[in-house]
């Protein structure tokens, strides 16, 4: 099964890249742009997507300062 | 007394590790892929780009053959020294508190820092003349350390004690925007540290200083002292 992983800096923890981008949309005319974040995105192939959190926690995030979300079946 | 330094692929601060621990032992060398650490008396985890700093600094690296040696070596209270990348490393392996995030500039520093050191008993700082501050490089775009207990919903995470603050940027130096200004910092027990600034390149006064031989000579001496106990 094809699935996604989103991954992403916890609330709270500074994200000097979502803030850069916050500061550059304005600049080029985009206004009313707020809490800008950028994280990763990580597409797989899973035979078992059950066994998905756990690759979450033990490799693809690092729980203690991103948070994870798994989108199945695309 | 012996040093072992762990070359990954992609470490390349390795041989002036070797180089720096040299100055006051004997240096190895040891592969990411052998589960072997050669009856090294410590082992120092180097600066670079372990496999690439793919996904993130230091997350692959941990699931080295040799950094499960590395771990049982240090459960045993074996002194395990990670510098910049081999910080970065030995946090995603649990085996230090926190994580290393982008510098808030989202820039690479390089530059010499003033650090000051917090403990006079540390394995890896007793050498250290009392209340100087140590004049050290750093370089890196991966620094600013988290501490887990500036998470306010860290629940159940170990807190951070005060005392395992081995090293903090002087007043007006944080390069990296890291949590209380810290450089370094150590496990519960004492015997893993890890720093962002560069020891290994600060071990001539023809660069400029020699500062980060403390470090190697407080190793040297711990091990001296425990051998002769």
């Amino acid at each position: 099964m094809r699935a996604r992983v989103l991954v992403r800096p916890k609330a709270g923890i500074l994200d000097p890249q979502g803030q850069a981008v916050e500061r550059a949309l304005p600049a080029l005319g985009f206004s009313g742009v707020a809490n800008v974040h950028i994280g990763r995105l990580i597409e797989l192939d899973v035979e078992d997507p059950g066994r998905l959190p756990e690759m979450c926690e033990r490799l693809l995030a690092n729980p203690l300062v991103e948070e994870y979300e798994i989108v199945e079946s695309l | 007394m012996k040093f072992g330094v762990v070359r990954f692929p992609g470490s390349c601060d390795d041989v002036d590790a070797v180089l720096a621990a040299g100055r006051v032992g004997e240096a190895v060398m040891l592969w990411h892929g052998d589960r072997d650490l050669q009856g090294v008396d410590a082992v120092v985890v180097p600066g670079g780009f372990s496999y690439g700093d793919y996904l993130r600094p230091g997350a692959i690296a941990r699931f080295a053959p040799v950094m499960e040696a590395v771990g049982e070596f240090a459960r045993d209270g074996g002194l395990v020294l990670g510098i910049c990348n081999g910080f970065q490393v030995l946090c995603e392996a649990g085996l230090l508190p926190g994580a290393l995030l982008p510098n808030v500039s989202l820039r690479f520093v390089c530059r010499q820092v003033q650090v000051e050191v917090m403990s006079e008993y540390s394995p890896f700082t007793r050498a250290c003349p009392l209340g100087e501050p140590l004049s050290i490089p750093v370089k890196h775009t991966t620094g600013r350390y988290y501490a887990p207990d500036s998470d306010p919903h860290g629940c159940g995470v170990r807190r951070l004690a005060d005392t395992q603050i081995l090293l903090r940027y002087a007043p007006g130096q944080n390069p990296n925007g890291s949590d209380r200004d810290i450089a370094g910092v150590c496990n519960a027990a004492g015997n893993v540290f890890g720093l962002m600034p560069h020891p290994e390149h600060a071990v001539d006064p023809l660069t400029g200083s020699s500062d980060g031989l403390w470090i190697f000579e407080s190793i040297r001496a711990h091990v001296a002292d425990r051998v002769a106990a």
